[in-house]
């Protein structure tokens, strides 16, 4: 069985742990071998929701999920560039439905 | 030096025609919009201390971006072997390409292009989109925008310093977008475009002055993206403006009150904005794929074509009406398509679209609607229905003008002079 541990933290306490504190977690898991992968994400600022309604794509700025919408799944995907993630978020069949929220994915920086 | 100096004008001449081209460019070779900015202010700093001396270059486009491109590279190098910061790759060597190949006439006006569709990506904010277009496209400094937006300029200057962070950590590729993304990513640039315009347009507040600038850096805009991609929107939004604007001096009066297009002096209207605009929406018209604003600036056209408001081919605004609804439903232009309906069949006529609008519960709190009704209750001699829907309008009303305007009319019923029969559509 696997689960999704999702993590959320107020604006404020971003930056309230340490990468180092959270590599070192990440590391640990790897090493019991139950880590399938994990990712800090960037602040909702730099997140674009997609949609797709008619067969139309429409893109808007920040996560504006319905307060509806829950949580359905996630992907994480590898693309060139911000274009090219909203263009394979828009293939994702829920985006004609709910919508996608596709946000950057932040490197840890552990030493610093 | 002293601003008499004959090579400093040429420095001046060419920040203003240039400066805006060279920035675009060196976002596309430095990957980053401070950066290059740095690098442009840099570069016109080479420029005045160099050009005294060895002359001005014979393409000063190419010299600026070369000249910015290597001091932001030294700036990089030199801050690297401090930090020792691994920002700049190898494929940063100054001497790999040649200045006046990226500098030609086609790879800067792509620039221009790149330029516009990352301010205004759609993943960015409205307010910011707009305001990085105004600061980044055209060239209005960060207390300039405030100004004309009537906002604190350390709040702009903050969306603005946002923006460019989503730029750069969201990874907003600067890109021509390609020819499927180009029809929705166009909208939303002439949307932000429109917006500029509207917001020097409409008489809310701020300084007249101050407003006029916005509304001709609207149209400045306008004229950019025709000149780079002639689709038929950009014609026909371009079209839109100028209309408009022809009727600036002649909707307002001198005491700053709201004259309505029938009450307008047309020998005030600019003959020039008008015929430019009538011939780019024929233009955007005979392309067969026009859409929303060129069928506005149709029925702005057509308004302007009257030599006075009883000539008005309302039959011809009615069926552009029908169209604009075909390609974009919606009910604040059913609103004005039942106004002409009531100026070509009679105000009953557009009385019962209205209340049709409202029996499906939408525009109730929309004050154009109110003062409509109330128009047309008047002219049908309904006194007390005019009134009421008067009171509605104006307990609606945000803006002093309008208000003004709406209380004079509401005056006007309790009094019936004899001027007040020769009024005609909202």
């Amino acid at each position: 069985m696997k689960y999704l541990c999702l993590v959320y933290l107020s604006a404020d306490k971003l930056h309230a742990v340490h990468d180092r504190e959270c590599k070192a977690c990440g590391d640990d898991m790897r090493q019991r071998g139950i880590m399938v992968a994990a990712e800090a994400l960037q602040p909702i600022e730099t997140a674009a929701t997609v949609r797709v309604r008619g067969g139309k794509l429409s893109v808007t700025d920040g996560p504006f999920a319905e307060t509806k919408e829950q949580l359905a799944g996630f992907y994480l995907i590898e693309a060139r560039d911000l274009n090219d993630a909203i263009n394979a978020a828009a293939k994702i069949p829920p985006a004609r439905e709910g919508s996608v929220e596709v946000r950057p994915v932040r490197d840890l920086i552990p030493d610093s | 030096m002293p601003a008499t100096d004959p090579v400093h004008d040429v420095v001046s001449g060419v920040y203003l025609s240039e400066s805006r081209r060279v920035l675009a460019t060196l976002i596309r070779l430095l990957g980053d919009f401070d950066v290059a900015e740095e690098a442009l202010h840099d570069a016109f700093r080479a420029a005045l201390e160099q050009w005294p001396r060895d002359g001005v270059p014979s393409n000063p486009r190419a010299w600026l971006v070369s000249a910015g491109r290597f001091k932001a590279i030294d700036a990089a190098r030199r801050r690297k072997r401090f930090d020792s910061l691994d920002e700049i790759g190898e494929d940063t060597d100054l001497g790999a390409v040649d200045p006046v190949e990226w500098t030609d006439e086609e790879s800067v006006e792509d620039d221009r292009l790149r330029l516009i569709f990352t301010c205004c990506h759609p993943a960015l904010a409205p307010d910011a989109q707009v305001a990085l277009t105004l600061r980044e496209v055209c060239g209005l400094t960060t207390e300039e925008i405030a100004r004309a937006f009537i906002t604190p300029a350390p709040t702009l200057a903050q969306r603005i310093v946002r923006a460019k962070a989503k730029i750069r950590e969201a990874r907003i590729p600067y890109q021509v977008p390609t020819p499927a993304e180009l029809p929705a990513r166009l909208e939303t640039v002439l949307r932000v475009v429109y917006l500029v315009f509207n917001e020097g347009y409409a008489a809310s507040s701020g300084s007249v002055l101050t407003r006029e600038e916005l509304s001709s850096e609207a149209i400045r805009l306008g004229r950019l993206l025709v000149d780079l991609l002639p689709e038929p929107e950009a014609l026909g939004l371009l079209a839109l403006m100028l209309l408009h604007e022809s009727r600036r001096l002649a909707r307002t009066s001198e005491s700053g009150d709201v004259v309505l297009l029938e009450d307008q002096d047309r020998s005030r209207w600019n003959r020039e904005q008008i015929d430019e605009g009538s011939r780019l929406v024929e233009r955007a018209l005979t392309s067969g794929r026009s859409g929303p604003y060129a069928l506005q600036a149709a029925i702005a056209a057509v308004h302007a074509d009257a030599g006075t408001p009883g000539e008005t081919d309302w039959d011809e605004i009615v069926g552009l009406y029908d169209l604009l609804l075909l390609r974009d439903p919606s009910p604040v232009i059913e609103l004005n398509r039942a106004v002409a309906v009531a100026m070509r069949d009679g105000p009953a006529a557009g009385l019962s679209l209205i209340d049709g609008i409202l029996a499906r519960g939408e525009l109730r709190d929309y004050r154009p609607t109110h003062a409509a009704r109330a128009e047309l209750f008047r002219r049908l001699g309904k006194t007390r229905d005019a009134r009421s829907a008067y009171e509605r309008a104006i307990a609606l009303t945000k803006q002093e003008p309008e208000r003004r305007y709406l209380q004079r009319r509401l005056a006007e019923l309790k009094d019936p002079g004899p001027s007040a029969e020769r009024r005609g559509a909202v």
